[in-house]
């Protein structure tokens, strides 16, 4: 088990260091930024100098390690925030990238559990074939077409909620009742997708564990369909659902990126559109390197959670 | 002597005669027809009701993608400011009530005047000099199309003509343009042209827009209509030293400035009546013809990543499965490089290096197969590893088939299915991604020789909340997308492989 833990993790700064350098090799060799003020382009070159930007790229590149090895230091931003710390910046877009994922996470999880159950007990009854193809709806309409439904209908139409989310200067707080207001289109409309494919899943596994042999043992020891269904069928078909929820997680905190855009949320998703646009590379290579880590992370946690949840799954052995 | 010498020993070969020397030994034919693996797939694929209608409605998108352009009044290029942001309107569709182009509004008491005097100002006289006062409401070119009544704040309910509500504009034009109109206005009998206002006399404050031309009336401080005994308004024409009301104005030596009906200026220019049947975006293009194009451009890139990544798959897959150990396990560490790799941060790179040497749309394509091959590859792989064993292949093999035969002959067919099913579904996901990639502005395709739906619903999210039709048309035609490609890609997939239907995943 350790030795499989050990030989995933290794893999995983493997490949990030693979991508890392090709994305760096990439990004230097487009054009560098354009000195803005041009007046301070003395004073700019000397801070270029200072921090390499002359040197060969194979130099550069060690610099950059360097940097992130010893001082845990991504660079500094020229375009979005002007010499502005990249660390800095994703530390201040990273809160409400969460706040809106762990939000549409626990909206979505109980509902989305709850519809399969109830479409896995009723299978081919009608309620089963609403719930299923509402679901297969919801999960082939792209999220920002609900996005815009939920925007014209309770946004511009009934006017219930703000079209889009408040800046923190109005705020003063990402925790104000205003701002959670303001957050709940976007999480609705991150919610509807990870519901449907939740539901999908669960009823999936359900289903099947409902017709195991296990079941009509417990039947037979007595036990009503409901204890039956509780203690048995829902906790086995639990494991392959909770390391889906993990997936769910990372997937939305990358995926969000076009939500955060229709609502103007200030998160990651937004940085990176802005950092391509505006062509800040530091900010742009370390939110490359966020997305992938994220991605390559959750990819070894959720095998690795299915050992830790069921202990008959014996990591890394031999198909 | 065993027993097994003497039976030997005793046998001679008049001991033995062929059973049937004559007839040839034959299986029984089969009674009936036989059912090759696709026609038996059919039979599967056409139960699925579900799956039978989305394939309808894929026909249906890819034939509106191909037939509209050609049979559209308007190319993708089109575009026109003055109409930007109208509503659907189609002469032959308002007959039964929708796409009439007509839209309810309320209206106080100055602005009800404003557009009854466009229907009134265009039933202009040249001979009498006169207007029609009946046209305000429902005449000809009135931009009030009919009164509902008023509200409590005493504004008058009506419904409008987004088309006609433009009215009048002033126009800079050149003296051949002129000429031109003049010469089409005698030959058609529409009137274009109309007396230019003398600017001096219009109360300013409430002019919005400088080509604006449908204050022909005077006005008195407050906006409201001067109006003379008989209830009619004064016209502010400029007017020559005898009187006559004068048609174009002098700009400098060879522009004019002319005042023209928009509606008949329109016909004029393109031959034909303003009338968009989904209407027209922010800058004035017309929606379905941009539409088709978003549509075949997600169709073309999205066949053609399925294809190649088919293609790439399906070898790398082979190869790998086939012959397994080492090269497997470096391939496999390749796969697992790759897959690691964020798809956005892939096109995104693409776009940045490749955009301007190869273009938009194949830096697109690049993008796409780098890392979308994976999927095709890991299902061949598999599929060869469970048939790569069997009793038939190592037949095979001692009957001394080549390696490339054995592959694609005998172990191949078994993974067609899942290839193919997983190539369908390749499509919603391009589909999505491309257009996610186009809405934020990653990819940029909103020129005027190619579009696509991502760009199209960006354009539309920017007048989301005052005109809902621009983001609608393209909404509805990706969700139809999605939702029929998913359809009938699981369609597909219970066909091929009925033990797998109603797997999800």
């Amino acid at each position: 088990m350790a030795k499989y833990v050990i030989k995933r993790i290794l893999l995983l700064f493997f490949t990030l260091f693979i991508i890392m350098t090709i994305c760096f090799v990439l990004v230097k060799l487009l054009e560098p930024n354009e000195i803005l003020d041009v007046t301070q382009a003395e004073r700019e070159e000397a801070i270029r100098d200072a921090l390499g930007y002359n040197e060969p790229i194979l130099i550069q590149y060690m610099i950059y390690w360097k940097n992130i090895l010893t001082k845990f230091d991504f660079g500094v931003s020229f375009e979005i925030e002007y010499l502005g710390s990249v660390n800095g910046i994703i530390e201040d877009r990273l809160l409400p990238t969460i706040l809106i994922n762990v939000y549409a996470l626990v909206f979505s999880v109980p509902i989305g559990i709850a519809l399969g159950v109830a479409a896995a007990l009723k299978k081919n009854r009608w309620q089963d074939h609403t719930i299923s193809t509402l679901v297969m709806l919801f999960v082939s309409v792209p999220s920002f077409v609900y996005a815009f439904v939920l925007q014209y209908f309770l946004g511009a139409k009934l006017g219930w909620f703000p079209i889009q989310m408040e800046s923190l200067a109005e705020t003063g707080s990402y925790f104000t009742w205003g701002m959670f207001v303001s957050m709940i289109l976007p999480v609705l409309a991150l919610s509807f997708g990870s519901i449907a494919s939740l539901a999908r899943f669960t009823r999936a596994e359900l289903a099947e564990s409902l017709t195991s042999d296990y079941m009509l043992l417990a039947r037979a020891k007595g036990l009503s369909k409901g204890q039956a269904t509780l203690r048995h069928a829902l906790k086995n078909a639990m494991v392959p659902i909770l390391p889906t929820i993990i997936a769910m997680f990372a997937n939305i905190l990358s995926g969000s990126l076009i939500i955060e855009r229709i609502f103007s949320v200030p998160g990651i998703g937004g940085l990176y559109i802005q950092s391509i646009q505006e062509l800040d590379y530091n900010v742009f290579m370390a939110v490359t390197i966020f997305y992938t880590f994220i991605g390559l992370a959750a990819n070894i946690i959720v095998d690795l959670s299915y050992g830790f949840l069921d202990p008959r799954i014996r990591m890394g052995a031999k198909k | 002597m065993t027993q097994a010498d003497k039976i030997t020993q005793d046998l001679t070969p008049e001991d033995f005669r062929f059973a049937s020397r004559s007839e040839q030994i034959k299986d029984k034919k089969p009674e009936t027809k036989p059912i090759g693996y696709f026609r038996d797939a059919w039979r599967r694929f056409k139960k699925n009701k579900a799956s039978i209608v989305a394939l309808c409605i894929i026909v249906f998108l890819i034939l509106f993608a191909i037939i509209v352009p050609l049979i559209s009044s308007f190319s993708i290029s089109f575009s026109d400011p003055v109409y930007r942001n109208r509503i659907p309107k189609n002469s032959t569709l308002a007959h039964i009530g929708i796409a009439t182009g007509e839209y309810s509004n309320e209206l106080n008491q100055r602005a009800f005047e404003y557009y009854a005097a466009i229907g009134i100002g265009a039933a202009y006289d040249k001979e009498t000099d006169t207007e029609d006062n009946t046209q305000g409401v429902g005449g000809e070119y009135a931009a009030i199309r009919s009164v509902k009544g008023t509200t409590a704040s005493n504004r008058t309910k009506v419904k409008m003509d987004a088309y006609l509500e433009i009215g009048f504009r002033r126009l800079s034009v050149t003296r051949e343009e002129y000429d031109q109109i003049v010469a089409y206005e005698q030959e058609t009998g529409n009137t274009v042209l109309y007396p230019v206002i003398d600017s001096s006399k219009v109360n300013q404050t409430f002019v919005i827009d400088s080509t604006d031309a449908n204050y022909w009336y005077e006005m008195d401080s407050s906006g409201r209509a001067v109006k003379d005994a008989q209830g009619n308004s004064k016209d502010i024409y400029l007017r020559d030293s005898d009187g006559n009301a004068l048609y174009f104005q002098n700009r400098d030596a060879n522009g004019l400035y002319i005042r023209v009906l928009y509606h008949n200026y329109f016909i004029f220019k393109n031959g034909h009546a303003p009338e968009f049947l989904f209407g027209t975006n922010s800058v004035g293009q017309d929606i379905v013809v941009r539409l088709a194009s978003g549509i075949q451009l997600s169709l073309l890139l999205a066949f053609g990543v399925s294809v190649i990544n088919l293609l790439i798959g399906a070898i790398y897959g082979t190869v790998e499965g086939y012959y397994g150990g080492k090269v497997d396990l470096i391939m496999e560490r390749i796969v697992d490089i790759l897959s690691g790799v964020p798809f956005i941060i892939v096109a995104t790179l693409f776009q940045l290096h490749l955009a301007n040497s190869v273009g938009i749309v194949p830096s697109l394509l690049f993008a796409f197969v780098l890392t979308g091959w994976i999927g095709t590859s890991r299902r061949v792989r598999t599929q060869f590893y469970r048939f790569k064993g069997q009793e038939y292949v190592l037949a095979a093999r001692t009957l001394g088939a080549s390696d490339a035969r054995l592959m694609f002959k005998h172990i191949f067919p078994n993974t067609l299915g899942t290839i193919i099913t997983s190539s369908v579904l390749v499509i919603p996901s391009v589909i999505f991604s491309e257009s996610m990639l186009t809405y934020l502005g990653i990819v940029n395709l909103s020129g005027t020789s190619m579009t696509s739906i991502g760009a199209m619903l960006s354009d539309g999210q920017a007048v989301l909340a005052s005109f809902p039709h621009v983001i609608f048309f393209p909404a509805i035609v990706i969700s139809l997308l999605m939702i029929s490609f998913n359809l009938f890609g699981n369609g597909l997939r219970d066909a091929f492989n009925p033990s797998l239907r109603g797997v999800d995943e």
